[in-house]
Formats: C-alpha cells, structure tokens, sequence
C-alpha cells in the first residue's frame, strides 16, 4: 500500500512549506504563496460539498465574502479585535450557511446549482447596495493586520506566511479526519446515488445541510483571513467568477481528493502570476481548460495518481492471495479470474 | 412481517398501485411478478417510504410505517436494492461496504473532530460488519477489487452484501438476476436462500419465471397496478386470470 | 395613471426580454436537461455583434439584428457538437462545469477583444411616440412588438411543424423520440440554433436602451433561470409568463420599493417562492 510512505511525503512537504519563505527570491513570492494558501483553504472547502457530496454550490465565494466582511466591519468600524472578529466570521457563515443549506438542498442537482447561483449573486448584490454596512462598492480598506499572539506579531509577509500555513494545515487535518471518518464515508455515499444512500439509513437533508455548513464554515475562515493579509475587500470577491476559480482549483487537482484543491490553487495561482499578461484574460485559459478537463481528464491529478495507487494496490492484495490459495491448494482460485 | 392494506398510489392522472392488500409472511421468500408497467417497482417505492401511498396503510413488524422517510424504514430494518447499484468505482469493493452500517451507529460530528473512542468503535465495527456480509455472499477474494474492475453478477451480490449490512429484517429486491447469465442466476437464488436460512424475510421482483417458481414460497400478481392474483407457485400456474394477462400457455399448470 | 402606464410599459419591456432569453435557455433544458450556463454570455456575444456591425460596418439596424443571431446561432450550435453532445453520457456536474467554463471563455474573449468598458448602441428610432396623454419611447415599442411576433411565430412552428412538433416530442420524452425514429442530432441542433437567435435578438432590442458591457449577460442569465424555476423547467408558456411576471415586478418594485434593490426583487421572489412551494409555480415533473 502507499500508505507507507505516504507520511513522510507529507513531512516533506510540510518542511518545504516551512522553508519556502527562506529559498523564495523576494517578499512578493511569500505573499503571492500565502494568497495561494488562503484560496485553497476556501476551496477545499468547497471540495467538501462540490467533490465529497456531489453538489455544486455556486455561492462559496459568497460566504467567504461573508467571512472577509465580518472581519472588515467588526474590526475598522466597531474597533472589535481581529481575532474575535475572525470567530466571529467562521461562526456567522456557518449560521447563514445552515439557513441558505437548509433552503437550497432541498432542490436536487441543477436546481441546486442555479438556486445557489441565485443565493450567491443576492449576496453580492446586498453587499454592494448596503452602503451603510459595508461601505457599498468602495469597499473596506485599511483592515487591521491579525493582533499579535504573545512574542508572535503578524505584521510582516513572513509572520503572515507562516499564520497562513498554520491554518490550511489545521484545515487540510480537520478535513482529512472528516472524509475518512463514517461520515465522509455518508457523504461519498450521497455523491454516489441520493436514492441508494437513503435506503442504507442516511438521512440525506440533515447530511447535505452538515456538509454545507461545514463548506461555508471553510469559506468564512478563509474570508477571514483574507480580510486580515489583504487588508482590503470589496463587494466584488463575492461574485460567481471566484466561484469558479475555486472550482477550476478542485478540478486541475482532483475533484474529491483531499489535496486536490491545494495543489490547484497553487498550480493556477502560480501559472497567472507567471503570464502577467493573463491577468485579466486568464479565463480565456481557464474557460477551456474547465471544458478540456471535465472532457478529458475529469478525476485532476491526485485523482489521477489515486486511482493508479488504488489498482496497483488491489493487484498486489491479489497477488498475495493467488499465491496463498495456490500454496493452500485451494479452491480459491477460480474466483479470482 | 410486512401487512399491506388498500395500498394506491396516484401519479396525477396516473394510478400506478390501486388497491393492493396483502401479506408477507416472516422468514419467506415473496415474490411479485407482472408484466412492465405493472407497478411493481412503485410497490417497492412505496413499502421503502421513497414515495407517500395515495391511500393505504403500510404495517411493517406490527408498527405502522405509512409516509415515513426512506432513512427512518432503514432503520426500522426495511433493506433494498435497486434494479442498478451505483457504486464508487474507484475505491474498493469491501470500502463500498462499510457506508452499509453507519445507521446502526451513533457517532456524531463532534466525534469526528475528538477522534473518540467511540467513533473508533463505530468504524470498527462498519468494517467487520463490512467483511461479514461480504464473507456471506461470498465475495471475500474481490474484497479489495476495485468496484470498477468487478463483474455484474459480482455486482449484483455486492448490491444483496450493501443491503444486509444495514443489519435488515426484511430485504426488498429489485431485480436481483436482472442482467446474469442462466448458471450464475441459480447461484443468486442460492444466496437468496440462504438468505432465509439466516432468519431474513426476503420480497423480490423478478422477470424470470423459472427462479421465482423454484423459489418463492409466496407470489403475487400485480397488473396495471392491481393485484390479480396471490398465492404459491402452484396455485399461481393454475390461476386462469395471471395466465392470461402475464404468463402465457407455457406456465400453465401440468 | 401616466405613472402607472410608464410602469407597466417598462414591465412589458423588460418581461418581453426576459422572456426570450428564458425561452431559449428552457428550450436547451427542456431537450438537453443541461442548465446553460453559457446562455447569458451567448445574449452578451449577441449585442457586441450587433454592436459591432451597427457601429464599426454601418449595418442597418434590422440587418444587424440578423447577423446577431446568425453568429450567436452558429456559436450555439457549435458548442453543442464540441462539448454539450459529447458529454451527454457523463455526470450531470460535468456538463455544468462545461457550461460554466464556455461562459468564462466568451466573457474574457470578448472583453479582449473590446475592453471592459461600456458601449452604446446608438438608438435606431430615438422618436418618442404619442397616443392621447400617454407617451413612450418608440424603442420600447419596438422590443414588445418584436419580442412578441417571435414568441408568435416560434408557437406556430412548435406547434404547426413536424420539426417543431419532434423539438416538443424530444422534450416531453427522450428515450421514446429516439424510438419512434426522431433523428436526436438535427433536433439538438435546432434547438440551440434557436436558443442562440432568440438570446442575440433579445439582446439587439434590448441594446439602445441599454449598455453593452462583458458581464452584462450575467444578471439576465440568473432572472431567466428565475423565471424557468418558477415557470417550470421546459414549459414554454413557463417561461413567457415568468418572463412577464419578473418584468413587472422589477418595475413596480423599483417604482414602489427602492430602485437601488430592483435586481434583488426577483432573487428575494425566487426565495420565497421555493420556500413555499420546492416544486416551483408551475411543476412540470421534469425535476431530476
């Protein structure tokens, strides 16, 4: 099996993550890695929902705009510290997440889709129109960095880096204990066949509507931090364009894989910053490497990895048990065929 | 076991049950039978709780199970499977199977994130009760297959292997040698017996005449939504009405 | 009374566009039981067309109009046979994501090729008419008399046509059309010949009295799927009347309740509606 050397890979890149700050050639690397960071934490969140449940939640950026303008108001109008502010974010996208989940999984598959189309685009809409609240299409600016901890001070890319690395490690653990736990294996379940899951006992609203707010709960912190590192927010981060970034993240890394979303986002993180001139066009790219993608190679590349090691590992299973029921003489054999 | 009583189901206009009352004796093997269209897997739909009877009372194990959800008859011990099983092609036959037992478990959320003792029981138990139903119907060697690469009659048990693991007392088939060959039909109706020497109640839809003859200790004749006939195998043969509406000359009694 | 009348006259209009582009998106539905998500981008493509041929080429205004819905046609009919048609058999997430990322395409192609700023159809008929006390712009008139000839003679060839008659028969039963010998491949593709023409037309009338921007398709993509929710998913007359229904409401909602939340009006509709009833006005039993 690969599990065996599945973990020291992960050390691996743990230490990488932990040194790229040292080897990355200027500050702007650091932040361009750490925005990276924040995305994947948004989007692996959205794996939860999109890729573990089968249902594709158009509204994700929407509640990270939740979460980033929590912060924003709390912190620059009412003079809230920012780590409460940040509680406060994951909490409150997590709240409208259960009541706009409670409201839309109860429509199935395309409907769902274009009802949270619809969900996210209100948001963006009562963001921008709410001038009193959340300063209407100005935006937020000047948003306080994160408060120190102790010694610790987040003033700095380098601190931030390492803030934000803490949290997409806690995300991707919290998230790993999840898909491998019975319930992730209720959510798979769901993705499978809405129909087979509920025969075999799952209660489908109650599940969907956790894995929602659990979703939400992902976009809201990651808007949160978003609002602290960027300093800045504005109504548009809510759009459905971000929505679909997140989406071409889950699908160049594999949709349904734990690391899927991370290696997306910074592959395609990467790859815009390196063709400058994509800046805005990068959906001109993008655009049809969705298409090619979900045509040609739909399960990303971990998916794509995962399902080599799965086949090599089942062979290897059968190999051991030929050679068993052969030395056993038994009548195994022929069952394996 | 399971009592019907005036069971209707209307989809508009449409009747698609009308008027079925029967029973389904414990440790049984039922059969329904009838030509496409007859309603049998609405019947089943209806029994399951995935659609609410027009009319009727559904009475499972002397507790009225009427209009309850498709989750909460599981639980109760109503297990099903469908004309096709969906299953997730890229992870192993025996990890399709351990999602069978989570009703029977009480892990929560919060248990996922503390990593409890009991979360770890939980999964434990799923897991044996996984490569126990798997062992039974005999699909222990393509325990780690993975489901893409396995056959449809491996297919078909791994669909009966699904539905036991919900620990059931009475298990609806749809279908179950739909799609499998002559030879390895008789190795279905084996299992479907064995099935009963376990102590399982056991309700099929089949099209294929000679397994349900062989098998059933109970029939019923459902067309056009209405039951027109019920009875053994024998008294079915013989039964002038289900020989014209489904059976043809050929079962008709020797 | 005039204010009223100015109302409902801008409820027509709006009603009259929104009903177009929700026909052709529930016509693809219908048939295709794909949520085009690319069908606000297709409207888009039409007034830069239209845009294009007016203001760079000097084309009539009429003229235009049909080179719009040729291109748009075309470009429908094509992303059918390259992408919709041959992921007929995968997952339904996968043809969603199809759609989205041809929207994303055709938005960032166009806003390459134009700029990101706004244009302005020069109006074809500025005239401002007069019937007794009640005055509305010839313009307006134009996009109701228009949008509802087409709806007209495209109920005519649905129902008068054998063509039209095999689009209704594919849409009412896939499995039994292919059956009876109804050649799937020409009907897909007049659908989304169709789609295409009525989203560029709608976007052509709608244009002089509005601006044509790269994202503009987005919010009239969303209030069309609005309406075919509420209408039923493939039900024509759905989506004219919910068509007509958000035209309305949007403009007695910005008359009477707030202009800046006009846009919402239909969303916070939609909400409630499904809040009350998950199987939409008018169920058509096409819900998966």
């Amino acid at each position: 099996m690969s599990k065996t050397w599945q973990k020291p890979l992960l050390a691996v890149l743990l230490v990488l993550a932990i040194v790229f700050p040292m080897i990355a050639a200027n500050d702007y690397y650091i932040y361009v890695m750490s925005l990276a960071y924040i995305m994947a934490i948004a989007a692996v969140g959205l794996n939860l929902i999109l890729g573990y449940t089968g249902q594709l939640n158009l509204a994700h950026a929407g509640f990270m705009a939740i979460g980033a303008y929590t912060v924003g108001i709390l912190t620059v109008d009412y003079g809230v510290p920012y780590w409460i502010a940040f509680v406060v974010a994951g909490a409150l996208s997590a709240i409208i997440g259960f009541f706009a989940g409670l409201l839309s999984l109860r429509l199935k598959g395309h409907f769902f889709s274009i009802f949270t189309l619809c969900v996210g685009f209100m948001i963006y809409l009562i963001i921008e129109k709410s001038d009193a609240l959340t300063h209407g299409t100005v935006g937020i600016i000047d948003i306080p960095a994160p408060t120190g901890i102790g010694p610790i001070r987040f003033d700095n890319t380098w601190s931030q880096y390492y803030l934000v690395l803490f949290f997409l490690v806690v995300s991707l653990w919290l998230m790993s204990r999840i898909v491998h736990s019975l319930l992730g294996r209720a959510f798979i379940a769901i993705r499978n066949g809405e129909d087979l899951a509920e025969t075999l006992g799952i209660n489908l609203m109650r599940t969907k509507v956790l894995a929602f707010v659990l979703s939400t709960f992902y976009a809201g912190m990651a808007g949160a931090l978003y609002a602290g590192f960027v300093r800045f927010i504005g109504p548009a981060m809510a759009l459905e364009s971000h929505t679909f970034d997140m989406i071409a993240f889950i699908l160049v890394g594999g949709i349904g894989t734990l690391f899927g979303p991370l290696l997306g986002a910074i592959l395609l993180t990467w790859l815009t910053q390196s063709l400058q001139f994509l800046q805005d066009f990068r959906m001109i790219v993008f655009g049809p490497l969705l298409i090619l993608l979900v045509m040609y190679f739909p399960q990303g590349l971990i998916g794509y990895w995962r399902e080599r090691q799965a086949r090599r590992a089942a062979a290897s299973m059968q190999d051991r048990r030929l050679k068993r029921s052969v030395i056993g003489s038994q009548h195994e054999v022929s069952t394996n065929a | 076991m399971l009592e019907i009583q005036g069971l209707t189901k209307r989809f508009g206009g449409l009747t698609a049950v009308r008027d079925v009352t029967t029973t389904f004796e414990k440790n049984r093997i039922n059969a329904i039978i009838g030509p496409n269209g007859a309603g049998k897997t609405t019947f089943f739909n209806l029994v399951s709780g995935y659609h609410k009877p027009t009319t009727g009372r559904i009475i499972f194990d002397g507790q009225d199970v009427t209009g309850l959800r498709p989750d909460h008859v599981a639980k109760l011990g109503v297990a099903r499977t469908f004309q096709s099983t969906t299953l997730f092609d890229k992870a192993t036959v025996l990890d399709n199977l351990i999602v069978g037992h989570r009703l029977r478990t009480t892990s929560t959320f919060w248990d996922v994130v503390l990593n409890t003792k009991r979360l770890k029981e939980d999964e434990h138990r799923c897991r044996a009760k996984a490569e126990e139903v798997l062992d039974f119907v005999g699909l222990s060697s393509v325990a780690h297959h993975l489901a893409a690469d396995i056959s449809q009659e491996e297919r078909k048990r791994v669909a009966f292997a699904l539905a036991l693991a919900t620990d059931p007392k009475i298990v609806l088939l749809d279908e179950p040698a739909g799609g499998v060959n002559p030879e390895e039909t008789l190795g279905l109706a084996e299992l479907i017996r064995k099935m009963i020497r376990k102590g399982l109640t056991v309700c099929l839809i089949e099209h294929k005449m000679d397994m349900i003859m062989s098998l059933a200790d109970k029939i019923v004749v459902l067309d056009h939504g209405e039951m027109i006939a019920q009875g053994t195998p024998a008294q079915i043969r013989s039964d002038q009405r289900v020989i014209e509406a489904y059976l043809g000359a050929d079962y008709a009694a020797a | 009374m005039n204010i009223f009348f100015q109302q409902l006259l801008n409820g027509l209009t709006l009603g009259s566009v929104y009903a177009l582009v929700a026909l052709g998106l529930t016509l693809v539905y219908g048939i295709l039981h794909i949520p085009n998500f690319a069908h606000g981008a297709l409207y888009m493509v039409g007034a830069y067309v239209a845009f294009y041929l007016v203001g760079s080429l000097g084309a009539n205004y009429w003229v235009a109009m049909a080179g719009a819905a040729l291109v748009v046609a075309l470009l429908a009919v094509l992303s059918d046979r390259l992408i919709f048609h041959r992921l007929r058999n995968a997952p339904p997430l996968h043809d969603m994501i199809a759609a989205i990322g041809l929207l994303l395409f055709l938005e960032a192609g166009i806003q390459a090729i134009w700029g990101a700023e706004f244009h302005r159809l020069a109006p074809p008929y500025p005239q401002i008419v007069r019937l007794f006390d009640l005055v509305a712009p010839a313009q307006r008139l134009i996009i109701i008399a228009a949008a509802f000839g087409l709806m007209f003679v495209l109920h005519l060839f649905l129902t008068r046509t054998l063509t039209g008659s095999t689009i209704i028969a594919m849409a009412q039963n896939r499995e039994g059309a292919s059956l009876v010998g109804i050649d799937a491949t020409k009907v897909s593709v007049l659908t989304f010949v169709i789609s295409g023409a009525l989203a560029a037309v709608a976007a052509t009338l709608f244009a002089p009295i509005n601006l044509i921007y790269p994202s503009m398709g987005h919010l009239v993509i969303m209030k069309a799927f609005v309406i075919i929710i509420l209408g039923g998913m493939g039900s024509i007359p759905g989506a004219i009347v919910g068509g007509l229904v958000i035209g309305f409401a949007e403009s007695f909602g910005a008359f009477y309740v707030s202009t800046n939340y006009k846009d919402i009006i239909a969303f916070a509709l939609l909400v409630l509606i499904l809040s009350f009833r998950p199987q939409g006005l008018f169920p058509t039993g096409a819900r998966a």
